[in-house]
This record gives structure tokens, sequence and C-alpha cells, in this order.
């Protein structure tokens, strides 16, 4: 009895698993005033850390305000990406610092 | 000679427009340059505190912080070079000029209040690392002998060009 619960408990969380693909964590490094290559492919779920090499205080602002990290130096943080679309962002502390992520459904 | 004359002109052409006698010497070497990068944060965090303390505005406060947060930044970086590579920055005509200059111009801008001072901050601000740009690109950075130094100056010198590209922003903001 117990072993066909189990069986139905492992068969829900297999379809489940199947349904949902993990969450990804992507970093995008910080180094001399400049924001490092974005990952190729994100999707909605997915994080996007932001690791500060640099020996300044950086942000990652979002131009559409879904995002705006203080990042201090050789600190990090990261956001869950909610919505598909191309998001550009700046540093807000040095305007001349510019990057893009692209997220997919 | 083309590059003495070039760092004199570059100087000569701050905005204080205080005229200073540069002997006819060889290029610096790293101690000079170390001493004369130093001494530029440290004048540019001079005219910031000044504007903490006198200015209202939330741009330029954010801006003036930010300028006591990135030059302390290089700056460190610059002592510890220096403690590494076993160097003692060496005082200079170009630093004393520099440092003379900056005195007069925190002076002159000591009884300057609200959106005049503003004004007077930040388009200083511009000229000010536009001088220090072109001192770094033409003079500074290609005189330095130590690769680990030249790689600084030349961090530096990013830095200030956004410093100055932010400085230029807000001078048109507050026309």
């Amino acid at each position: 009895m117990r072993s066909l619960w189990l069986t139905a408990v492992l068969a829900a969380v297999s379809a489940l698993v199947a349904a949902a693909p993990p969450a990804k964590v992507y970093q995008v490094v910080i180094d001399n005033l400049a924001f490092g290559p974005a990952p190729a492919v994100v999707h909605v779920g997915d994080t996007v850390r932001w690791v500060n090499d640099d020996l300044f205080l950086h942000s990652a602002t979002a131009s559409d305000h879904s995002f705006d990290l203080t990042l201090q130096p050789k600190g990090s943080g990261g956001v869950v990406m909610k919505r598909a679309g191309v998001i550009s962002y700046i540093c807000r502390y040095h305007p001349g610092m510019k990057g893009q992520i692209v997220v997919r459904k | 000679m083309f590059r003495k004359l070039s760092i004199a002109a570059a100087l000569a052409a701050a905005s204080v427009g205080v005229a200073f006698a540069q002997p006819a010497a060889a290029p610096p070497n790293d101690a000079q340059i170390a001493h004369i990068a130093y001494t530029a944060g440290v004048i540019d965090i001079a005219a910031a505190n000044q504007a903490l303390q006198k200015s209202t505005n939330p741009q330029v406060r954010a801006f003036a912080e930010e300028m006591v947060r990135d030059h302390k930044a290089v700056n460190d970086k610059a002592l510890a070079l220096v403690q590494q590579l076993h160097v003692t920055p060496q005082d200079n005509p170009t630093s004393q000029a520099l440092t003379a200059a900056a005195n007069q111009k925190l002076a002159a801008d000591a009884s300057l209040t609200g959106h005049a001072y503003d004004v007077a901050y930040v388009e200083n601000e511009v000229a000010y690392h536009k001088t220090v740009n072109g001192a770094l690109a033409s003079t500074l950075i290609p005189d330095a002998q130590n690769a680990q130094l030249k790689a600084l100056l030349q961090t530096g010198l990013k830095l200030f060009q956004m410093h100055q590209a932010h400085a230029e922003q807000l001078a048109a903001s507050l026309k």
C-alpha cells in the first residue's frame, strides 16, 4: 500500500519536473567599467546575477524599471526575469556603461 | 619637447586659468606621475566635499557623492600600488600648480550660493575632468614606465571620461 502511494507521488513529481524545466542562474561579470557579455539565452523564471569585480560602486538599472540593483565593489546581486522581452540596462552611476538581456518565454 | 608643451597647454587650459611655470625638464618619472594622478583625485574630492556642504540640489549632491566614492577608490588603489612597488610619490611643479589653482577655485566658489554655486561647481567639473583627461592621454599614460601604473592610469582615464560625460549631462540640466 505504502509503495503504491510512493509511486504515485514520484510520478506526480516527475510530471511536474517535466512540465517546468528547472530555472537557471546566469552571471554577468562587471570589470573595468563595463558589463561583461550577456547570457545567450535567458528564459522567464531564470535568474541573472551581476558580479561586480570592479573597484567602483555600480548598479544594474533596467530602463523599464523592472530591476534596479546596487552592486558594491566585489559584491553581487541577482534578479528573476519575470517577462519576455529585450531589457536594456545601465549603471546609474556611470551611464556610459550599458547592457542588454534578451528574455524568452 | 612636444609632450612637455602639450601637458603645459592642457593644464593651462584649466578653467581656473592660472598659468604656472613648467620647467623645461625631462618628462615626469613614475614617482611624479603617481603624485600628479593622486593629487588630481584629492582635488576633485575636496571640490565634491565643498559641494556636499553647500548644495541642496539632489542631482548635484549625488554627483558629488559619486566623485568622492570613485576618486577615493582609485586613490586607494594607487596608494596600494606605490607601496607594493616601493615607490614614494614625488611632489613636483605640476602637482603644486594643480593644488594652488584648485585652492583658488574653492575660495572663489565659497562665496557663491544656491543655483549659482551648483552651476559653478558642475561647469568646473566638466572643465577639470577634460583637463585631467587630456593630461592623462597625452602625457601621463604615455610617459608611465611601470605596466601596473600605466594600467591604473588607463582605468582612471576611462572612469574620468565617464565623470566628464556625467558632468556635461548635469551641466546641461542646470541651464
